[in-house]
């Protein structure tokens, strides 16, 4: 079937021009990021001044975002894995998906009318002195709010991989809940947990629009990685290239990671098929 | 539908899109890039030009002079620059980007308090004491004015520190005036230093407070063509528009100070 298509004259290659014209499309950009900054021009613009207290921030902030995200998450995951079939944690399963299709610049108003000064919750944490959005903390909830559902998702996708009777087998060997989860359940789906995480930080590191409106752009405290690009553009371009092939690189890095451990997960499929 | 119908279709469709991009003659588009302080006085200066000029388009396209600065260096298509700062024009004039500015008014600063806000700080000085302010970033030109307010500010009669206790209390730094104002209108910040001109453009009387003429620093606009620009005859009607009578009065409307007629 494959030959025949490959083979297939004009109207196989066709289909082979326009997927590639995809991909080039796809490519291009990044190809032209990397192509237009020469090494010397890159390690020039890393000693840009945003950008060592922009690094920091990010890996520190999008790592605080992943531990709530994980803490928070697998829970969550592992109840709809089990139930997320039916009734209201269905509904939660697709409200858990929300985040990924709002725009960045709805999240920056939510976020800003839910924890900002006067907003649902800001309101009355202002009133005794707490102040969350502008701040660092602030950084934090837009990244958890955007990441959280790539984790969610992930995690409870490696858990309802998992055998059922294995499941049960623990359930009936007086195995609780907590330690079903703990010792059972996520050892076995700890590669789909981890390729969720690494998606969830990926795009806790890349965060930008709603982090823009809601945490502010202030360098040490609110402005990350993909913030200080956007400060570079008006000032050094160099350093947003510099950035921006940095950024580029840690996607790349998280991407192929992602890869491996999804492919390592089908180790843990064995589990299934050789009962 | 055979099958060379259907390709002929497709092509046909292909043809559409691209005559799509191609521009019509009789209707000729103006481009004026104008600093975000500028942006309803320009807007409506662009009607009155298309109401003189029939078959014209203005397009106003306004944000940060720093950013609309960055565009025109990376090409953007533009005829006419308003910015809000001297020292990026400047530049760009140095760079051979745009032909030689004209100063068409200026303008001063003031510090604006979020709505609702106690009437506690009565005057200027008392800046340090608020919370949480919100200026513009290092290279937005109203970031640098208020900077340079701050400088001025301990040869002045205040303290030492007096700048650097303002700074301190910042927590956003915005890409043009008009979201320093937007922080401000949100409450999200106690303060924030913009133009006198944009709390009057706003609907809502937002209270403010004078900045002392000693620290004001001079802040002028100037108004240039785009080298290279598509229509440079138009450009230059639609600057000669600005520092006429037309400019001139709705820039007094809206707050701005003027020069001297004649003294461009």
């Amino acid at each position: 079937m494959s030959s025949r298509a490959a083979a297939g004259g004009w109207s196989g290659r066709l289909l082979a021009a326009l997927g590639l014209a995809l991909l080039g499309w796809l490519l291009l950009p990044l190809a032209a990021l990397v192509l237009s900054t020469s090494p010397s021009e890159l390690l020039e613009g890393l000693r840009s001044p945003l950008v060592w207290p922009a690094l920091r921030l990010s890996l520190w902030t999008a790592s605080v975002a992943l531990l709530c995200i994980v803490v928070l998450g697998t829970p969550l995951a592992w109840i709809l894995a089990q139930r997320g079939g039916a009734g209201p944690w269905r509904l939660a399963e697709t409200l858990v998906q929300l985040p990924v299709v709002v725009p960045p610049s709805v999240a920056g108003i939510a976020l800003l009318l839910a924890f900002g000064r006067q907003g649902l919750l800001g309101a009355a944490l202002a009133s005794v002195g707490v102040s969350v959005s502008l701040s660092t903390p602030a950084v934090v909830i837009a990244e958890v709010f955007v990441a959280a559902p790539f984790y969610v998702l992930g995690a409870a996708a490696a858990f309802r991989a998992l055998d059922p009777d294995v499941v049960l087998l623990a359930r009936s060997l007086g195995a609780g809940s907590a330690s079903l989860l703990l010792r059972v359940a996520i050892p076995l789906a700890a590669p789909g947990l981890a390729a969720g995480a690494a998606l969830a930080w990926a795009r806790a590191l890349g965060e930008f629009g709603a982090t823009l409106m809601f945490a502010g752009n202030i360098s040490g405290r609110t402005q990350t990685l993909p913030l200080a690009i956007y400060s570079a553009l008006d000032r050094d371009l160099g350093a947003a290239r510099a950035l921006a092939v940095v950024l580029c690189a840690f996607a790349l890095g998280l991407l192929l990671a992602v890869r491996w451990l999804q492919r390592s997960g089908v180790v843990a499929g064995v589990v299934r098929s050789s009962r | 539908m055979s099958r060379r119908g259907r390709w002929a279709w497709l092509g046909l469709a292909l043809l559409s899109l691209l005559g799509c991009q191609r521009h019509d003659d009789a209707e000729r588009e103006l481009t004026v890039f104008a600093a975000a302080s500028l942006r309803e006085v320009f807007e409506d200066l662009a009607a009155a030009f298309e109401a003189e000029h029939p078959g014209v388009h203005v397009v106003v396209h306004s944000a940060g002079t720093q950013q609309l600065r960055r565009q025109i260096e990376l090409g953007a298509p533009a005829d006419v620059l308003a910015g809000a700062s001297e020292r990026h024009l400047d530049a760009l004039h140095a760079a051979g980007r745009i032909e030689a500015p004209r100063t068409f008014a200026s303008n001063a600063l003031v510090v604006v308090l979020a709505p609702g806000s106690k009437p506690a700080m009565a005057t200027f000085s008392q800046l340090p004491t608020l919370a949480r302010l919100a200026i513009g970033g290092p290279d937005v030109p109203v970031g640098r004015y208020t900077r340079a307010m701050l400088d001025a500010a301990a040869g002045a009669g205040l303290p030492d520190d007096f700048g650097t206790r303002v700074l301190a209390r910042v927590v956003a730094e915005e890409a043009d005036v008009r979201r320093v104002l937007t922080r401000v209108r949100l409450g999200e910040v106690d303060a924030g230093v913009v133009y006198r001109t944009d709390v009057a453009a706003a609907r809502d009387a937002l209270p403010t407070l004078a900045v002392p003429d000693a620290l004001q620093p001079a802040i002028r606009y100037p108004i240039a063509r785009v080298t290279g620009g598509s229509s440079p005859a138009l450009a230059q009607a639609f600057i000669e528009t600005v520092l006429g009578e037309p400019g001139r009065s709705r820039l007094h409307r809206a707050g701005f100070a003027l020069p001297p007629e004649g003294a461009r």
